[in-house]
């Protein structure tokens, strides 16, 4: 008996990109060129971040021509984002084959209240997280993989960096539990007492956790593989820098030798300008893609 | 006994929790000094043109295929069967070390991937039960490969000497009797070191290894 979509076939996926670098692209030419530098998926997208937020208005799915095109081009996972809670524009996306949805805070939220029941698709989704109750509230719902949310578009990794540690702190301190402070703990953070107390036997999230949201260069993506993360998403740090290709490869370099700065030395040479920086500070409340979702 | 799991990208610390299940000592290996002292290699799952090109980048390919030529054993699951493969459809080879043509996500994409239950006769009656995730099959293998389970007619798991490969994700379970195959060719290799044994299929692999 053949049996798809199951838990474990869905975290496996996850479970094969570890280590890697996932890229944000909007265009056949872009995928290949994160594929030949080495991405272990791609993210079919019609405007990186940073552009979505210069555009403004209500970002939404990807127009599915673009999500095929890109399919057609690649042999590695392609990935796409829905919005908070747009069951339907999931729907859609697992019926052109993607291998992966975002369930992603970079679009415009559909729904301020639920987010998707992702249970119910046969594609695995990955969701973003803050602190390890909202990251054990979307695996409650069906998320296979977590990403810390970051502040995307803005090139600047301190988000990334406060949700990472945020987030392995929390483990920490779950793992000198007893039961009936985990009970307590649960109630705080919002989250199933079973999967804290799955977190608290592991030792950590029971699915693979990446970074996400800010990081831009080489020795960024090695900092967050040093915080512990699993690998990288890297949204718009590498087509909105002066050489893609070269940053491309250095980054996935660095991924994988993130413990040795000698390495990270050598790759982060003459890489060009990256992407231009927003500083999070100067961004309103309303500009803070992070705050969507809860 | 130490075992070595490539830790380029990929699912490393499954395969080195099953060899550790198995009573060996798990060991990632990412530089060329990391090899030093194993008698077995697992090359996980990952994405096979991520890892092929890493390997080659920093000269990870030249003491795989001194193990490979040594008669030292080398596992290699789903991406790792691609690499292994001597023809790939569609794509040049990585290692090219098994006189196999695998086909990549053969089964189709994410959403087609699937556990089944399979007969594996070399791993004893129970069956295994297989998690395959954008899965490679084998097309054809040469006359040295022994085929050691097939699904729906393809090929899912073969043996050449001491180069095993699966399609799926033994790592992903709890079952760990390829694990302990893998192990069991290595002490088997241990015993026969001294001897100048012709071991079946590693020619090729000599021969890479001294270019």
């Amino acid at each position: 008996m053949v049996e798809r979509g199951t838990y474990r076939v869905k975290k496996g996926l996850a479970e094969m990109q570890k280590g890697g670098v996932i890229m944000d692209v909007t265009t056949p030419e872009q995928a290949k060129i994160a594929q030949e530098a080495g991405a272990v998926a791609v993210m079919a997208l019609e405007r990186v971040p940073a552009d979505i937020r210069a555009a403004g208005g209500v970002a939404r799915m990807a127009d599915p021509e673009i999500i095929e095109k890109i399919m057609e081009v690649v042999t590695i996972p392609v990935m796409a984002k829905a919005r908070i809670g747009h069951f339907v524009e999931a729907q859609i996306l697992e019926a052109l084959g993607v291998d992966y949805i975002d369930e992603s805070e970079v679009l415009t939220p559909a729904d301020e209240l639920f987010h998707i029941d992702k249970h119910s698709f046969t594609v695995p989704f990955v969701c973003g997280a803050r602190d390890l109750g909202e990251a054990l509230r979307r695996l409650s719902e069906g998320a296979a993989m977590i990403r810390t949310k970051g502040e995307p578009g803005t090139g600047n990794v301190v988000e990334a960096v406060r949700h990472m540690r945020m987030i392995m702190s929390q483990i920490q301190r779950v793992g000198n539990m007893r039961e009936d402070e985990l009970a307590a703990e649960a109630k705080n953070l919002g989250a199933p007492l079973e999967l804290l107390r799955e977190v608290k036997n592991l030792g950590r999230l029971p699915v693979v956790n990446f970074a996400a949201g800010g990081i831009a260069t080489p020795a960024d993506a090695a900092l967050m593989m040093q915080l512990g993360a699993d690998g990288v998403f890297v949204g718009s740090g590498i087509f909105k820098s002066l050489d893609p290709e070269a940053r491309a490869k250095a980054i996935v370099e660095a991924t994988l030798h993130y413990d040795d700065p000698q390495i990270l030395a050598q790759v982060s040479k003459g890489l060009g300008d990256a992407m231009p920086g927003l500083d999070v500070a100067t961004l309103n409340e309303g500009e803070r893609m992070q705050l969507r979702g809860w | 006994m130490k075992a070595g799991v490539l830790a380029v990208q990929g699912a490393v610390t499954e395969h080195i929790k099953m060899l550790e299940k198995c009573g060996a000592q798990g060991v990632p290996v990412k530089r060329g000094q990391d090899f030093s002292g194993l008698e077995a290699l697992i090359i996980p799952g990952g994405e096979s043109t991520t890892i092929g090109k890493l390997i080659r980048k920093f000269g990870l390919d030249r003491p795989i295929n001194e193990m490979a030529a040594e008669g030292k054993p080398i596992y290699g699951t789903c991406a790792g069967l691609v690499l292994l493969a001597e023809e790939i459809e569609g794509e040049d080879p990585y290692l090219g070390l098994m006189n196999l043509r695998v086909l990549r996500n053969a089964f189709g994409r994410q959403r087609e991937s699937f556990e089944a239950a399979l007969e594996v006769p070399i791993l004893g009656e129970e069956p295994f039960t297989a998690v395959f995730i954008r899965a490679p099959y084998i097309n054809f293998a040469g006359p040295e490969v022994e085929v050691l389970c097939r699904f729906q007619d393809r090929i899912v798991a073969a043996r050449q000497g001491n180069l095993l490969v699966t399609s799926f994700h033994p790592e992903l379970t709890e079952d760990d009797r390829f694990h302990r195959l893998l192990l069991e060719m290595a002490r088997d290799t241990s015993q026969k070191t001294g001897s100048k044994q012709d071991l079946q299929g590693n020619k090729k692999a000599a021969a890479a290894a001294n270019k």
